[in-house]
This record gives structure tokens, sequence and C-alpha cells, in this order.
């Protein structure tokens, strides 16, 4: 226990001075602070709604993340594999399990960073109005669980390939379709054509669904379980990519 | 130290490796000779645990690998082919990486990489990132990283490979005298190597072991050894006296030369010959017993239809 932790520490450590040594922490944390302000105040009109909360910010991240969080993921396994690193860090006295839950940490935590950065937001609503912070402790909780479940896809995918370009997109996809599933214009579409329960059931599998009733200020545990399963599935996936890999 | 047993790995329809068995104890240097894709790399990776065997087993220590990972890992040292490292860490950080996950701390860790660092002679490019070396530098950086916990157990794939020769020479010395404690098992294409550093050689053809031994009995089954040389001072007909001699199985005059090449069982083929020669009153300015050449022996045992030195 205490060797596992200290593996996966040594992973995180590694793994972070990996981000921060390309440029691929700081791109990601500036464009996602202009892009979530951008959104909040530009497109949402946070100001003009005047209302004290921060629902205009929350409600575009599916969509932000769509595209940030899997350039952040993309390079996880990919570059181990086109650098040749796999086979060190798999020979090394850690298990395939260590490795895989230090990297995805870590990968979190960039996205952890980035998303305490939007502080000044917090302080504004409180400072203008009167807001319930409760529901915006909800709101961060379930952007840092969305952000997992995108990191762990992307995790997933970048195992696949050596080329991170082919990674990000198979990311974008897979976690494009967990949006679409849940989007209301879509599932209004179903609606038309399929039986409600099917439309449910397929909703149920969209991050939309489960992030959305987490920003009503919630925390229930069918949605946590939700982005819980989700990771733990695809890092679990990731583990058989890589065994599948290193067998031949 | 190392025992690998019917190891066998299929790649698809492809039989990279196809039953090998060796064993390697303490203190020996066992050099790992074949052909390009002759399958030293992946008999390597299965040592290693990084891949799989599609049958057989290996046992580092004691601990299989299959059944105790972790614990097999913790006793070896790898250098991978081409040296890999993480592009994106200074030397300093990427050696500081692999000692925390040999599970080295605090003082302890500082100490190691810098034993490696001063072995290795990385001091110069120490703060340099990993991106920006030359591949000696990297190829160092990379081996520096497999002795940092001095394992008891040290694989090296081609450890010399895209150094230049001074650099070829320190590795050399480095693995003979690390080879006096270690179980050492490393690869190469280059001949000259196996005879200045290992104890015991494993060539391998095709995934299987087609010649297991030391340098010196490698190289006698060289079609060359033992051949002795005569060169007199003039011209003789030394031939036919020469074929009289007990055990002597063939005499062939050298191109251009008052020169034979004796070709014998007799062990004192050259004291013989000299005897002959001071009874006859030749001449002699050379004498000299030929040493069996590995590039023969290897170019022999490693090809499909010249398996007789083999069978001998
Ligand atoms: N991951 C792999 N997938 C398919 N074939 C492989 C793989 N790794 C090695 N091989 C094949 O196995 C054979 C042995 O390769 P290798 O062990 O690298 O040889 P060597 O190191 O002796 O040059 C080669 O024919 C190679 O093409
Ligand atoms: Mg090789």
């Amino acid at each position: 226990m205490k060797d596992s932790l200290r593996n996966i520490g040594a992973v995180v450590r590694r793994e972070t001075i990996g981000f921060f040594a390309s440029p691929v922490a700081y791109v990601f944390i500036i464009i996602f602070l202009l892009l979530a302000g951008f959104f909040t105040f530009m497109v949402s009109g946070f100001f003009q709604r005047g209302q004290a909360n921060l629902e205009p910010f929350f409600v575009w991240q599916p969509w932000l993340y769509l595209f940030l969080v899997p350039a952040v993921a993309m390079r996880m396994w990919s570059e181990e594999r086109r650098l040749g690193t796999l086979e060190l860090l798999f020979t090394m006295p850690i298990t395939p399990w260590q490795a895989i839950v230090g990297k995805f940490l870590a990968a979190w935590l960039v996205v952890a960073v980035a998303l305490a950065l939007t502080f000044p937001l917090v302080i504004t609503v409180n400072y203008l109005g009167n807001p319930d912070n409760g529901v915006i402790l909800a709101g961060y909780a379930g952007s840092l669980l969305l952000a997992g479940a995108y990191l762990a896809i992307g995790a997933m995918m970048s195992a696949l390939t050596r080329n991170q370009v082919v990674s990000f997109i198979l990311a974008v996809v897979v976690c494009l379709f967990l949006v679409l599933a849940g989007w209301p214009p879509v599932t209004d579409l179903l609606g038309r054509y399929a039986a409600p329960w099917l439309v449910d059931a397929v909703a149920s599998f969209s991050v939309m669904t489960h992030f959305q009733s987490i920003l009503k200020g919630v925390l229930d545990s069918r949605d946590l379980l939700f982005f819980a399963s989700v990771i733990v599935f695809s890092l679990f996936t990731t583990s058989v990519i890589l065994r599948t890999y290193r067998a031949g | 130290m190392v025992e690998v047993k019917d190891l066998r790995k299929e790649f698809g329809p492809k039989v990279a490796v196809d039953g090998i068995s060796f064993s390697v104890a303490k203190g020996e240097v066992l050099g790992f000779l074949g052909p390009n894709g002759a399958g030293k790399s992946t008999t390597m990776r299965m040592i290693t645990g990084f891949i799989p065997p599609s049958d057989g087993r290996v046992t580092v220590g004691g601990f299989d690998m299959a059944e105790q990972p972790v614990d097999a890992k913790r006793l070896i040292g790898y250098l991978p082919e081409n040296a890999p490292a993480y592009t994106d860490m200074t030397v300093h950080g990427f050696l500081t990486f692999a000692a925390e996950l040999r599970g080295l701390s605090g003082d302890a860790k500082r100490k190691a990489v810098d034993r490696v660092v001063e072995m290795c002679f990385l001091e110069a490019v120490l703060h340099q990132s990993v991106e920006t070396l030359s591949k000696g530098y990297r190829h160092r950086t990379c081996f520096a990283q497999s002795i940092l916990h001095d394992p008891p157990v040290l694989i090296l794939d081609e450890p010399t490979d895209g150094l230049d020769p001074n650099q070829k020479h320190e590795v050399r010395t480095l693995i003979r005298r690390m080879g006096e404690s270690k179980a050492i098992i490393f690869s190469t294409h280059i001949l000259e190597e196996v005879e200045a550093v290992c104890s015991r050689a494993i060539v391998i053809d095709r995934g299987r072991i087609v010649a297991n031994g030391t340098p010196a009995e490698l190289k006698r089954r060289s079609p060359r050894a033992g051949v002795v040389i005569v060169r007199f001072a003039a011209p003789t007909d030394a031939a036919a006296k020469l074929r009289t001699i007990s055990g002597v199985e063939s005499v062939d005059p050298l191109d251009g030369e008052p020169a034979f090449a004796v070709r014998g069982r007799n062990g004192d083929l050259g004291t013989a010959i000299y005897d002959l020669a001071v009874s006859e009153r030749w001449k002699i300015a050379d004498l000299h017993a030929q040493e069996g050449r590995l590039d023969d022996v290897f170019r022999s045992i490693t090809q499909p239809d010249t398996k007789e030195v083999t069978a001998r």
C-alpha cells in the first residue's frame, strides 16, 4: 500500500513535470480561461442576466472540455509508445495500474488547476449578489468529474495508438457521442421516433444528463456513480489495451 | 540468478523466439549474439517482463516473472534497445524519476543519482533536456538509469550501439568490471565485443540457440582454428614431406609464397613441423598456429545451409 502510493506519486510528479515542461499545461490553462470567459460573459451574458449564480459558466463546459481535455490526454500513452519509454516504465518494479492511475491523476491535476483559476468568478458573484455557494461547489465538483470522465476516455484512446493526432480525434469523437446522447436537441429528435424508455436509456449514458443534474446543486449518488464508472471502465480498458499491445 | 526455460514467442503466425533455455549465474557475463531479427530483443523483453511469453517461463533471483513480476523486476536493471528516455525531462530529472520508481528516496536517492552520473560521465549534461542530447549521451543516460539501484541482474540490449570507439571501450570496461559481481546479459552483433567482455556466449538464429559456450570454445569451432601456417625463407617443395607428419589432414600451399597451411588433428603440429624443418634444414621465416575467428563461426552457424560446423 505504501509502495503503491509512493509509485503513483512518482508517476504523478514525472507527468506533471512533463506537462509543465512542454507548453501543454500552459496552453490548456490559458485557452481554457479565455474560452470560459468568452462563453460566460459574451455568449451567456453573465452580467446582463442579473442572477447571482455560475450557471452561465458551467453550462458550456461539456462543449468546452470536448476539445480541450482530449488535448491534455492525447499524449498520455501515445508518447510512451512513440518514444519507447513504455518499455522502461513497464520493466520498473511497479504495476501497470500504478502507472495508469498516476498518469491519469497528473492530467486531472492540470485540469483542476485550470478550474481553480476561475475563482475570481466565485468572488464576483459573491460580491454582486447572494449566490447559493453549495450549488457553486456542486458545479465545480461536477465539472471536475466531467473532465475526469473525458480524461479517462482520452487515456484509453491514447493507449490505442502512437500517434497523438489520431488519439485526439478518437477521444473527441467518443466524448462527443457521450455528450450528444443526452443533449436536448438530440433527445427531442430521438423522442419522435423511439419509445421514451429507449430515449431515457440512451440519455442515461450521457455525461450531459448527469452533469446537468449535478448543476442543479444536488450530488446524487447515481450521478457520482456514473462518472466513477466511466473513469474506472476507461482506465481498466486502458490497461487491457496496453497489455494487448505488449503481448504483440 | 536468471533462468530461462523453453521460452517461446509468437507474433501472429511469426515465431520470433522458438524454445530458448539457458541460465546465467552471478559473476557471469553472457553475450547474446545473432543476426538482426534473430530474436535477441524479444527474448530480453520477455526476461525483463515487458512482453509476456507465449510459452515457457523466466525466473529472476527465484521469482517467477509471470507470478511475482514486481519482485523479479526489482532485481533487474534494463537498458532497452535504442535507449529510450523521456525527452521532456532533464537528465537529472529522468534519473531522479527512475530512482524513485526503484524505491529510493531522500539521501539514498541523491547518492544513487550522483554515483551513476559520475560512472557514466554525465556531469556536463546533467541539467540539459534529454531531447537535445547527442546519441551517445542519451545512450549513457539510459544506461545510467539501469544501474541506479546497483541491481544483481543487468540486461543490456545492444549497449554499445551508436557509441564512438572510445565510448564503446568505456562501456565494455564497465560491463566487464560489473560482471564480477552481477549476472549480466547483453546482446550485440559486434563479435570483438564478445571476446572482450563475455565469459560465455550464446548464438541465436531465427529464434533458436545454435551455439552456447565460452568465446574460446566457440572459436575452436572455426574451420580456421588450429591450422598452422609455416612460411619458409626460400621456396621449397616441402608439401609432400609435411603430409607425412602424423595426424596431418591437409597441406595447402599459400598463393605466391613459399608457405603452407597445415591442417591436422595433432595437438603439437607446430612442434612437429619445426622438428621436421630442422632435420630437413629448411629455414623457417614464420611459424604460427591460427586462432579461430568468431566471425567465421558466426557466419557458418547462422546461415541456413551451412550447418556442418554445428554438427561436428
Ligand atoms: N511487436 C512485434 N510484432 C511483430 N513482430 C515482431 C515484434 N517484435 C519483434 N518482431 C519480429 O520478431 C523477430 C525478432 O525480432 P527481435 O527480437 O527484435 O530481433 P533482434 O533483436 O535479434 O534483431 C523479427 O523478425 C521481428 O520482426
Ligand atoms: Mg534487437
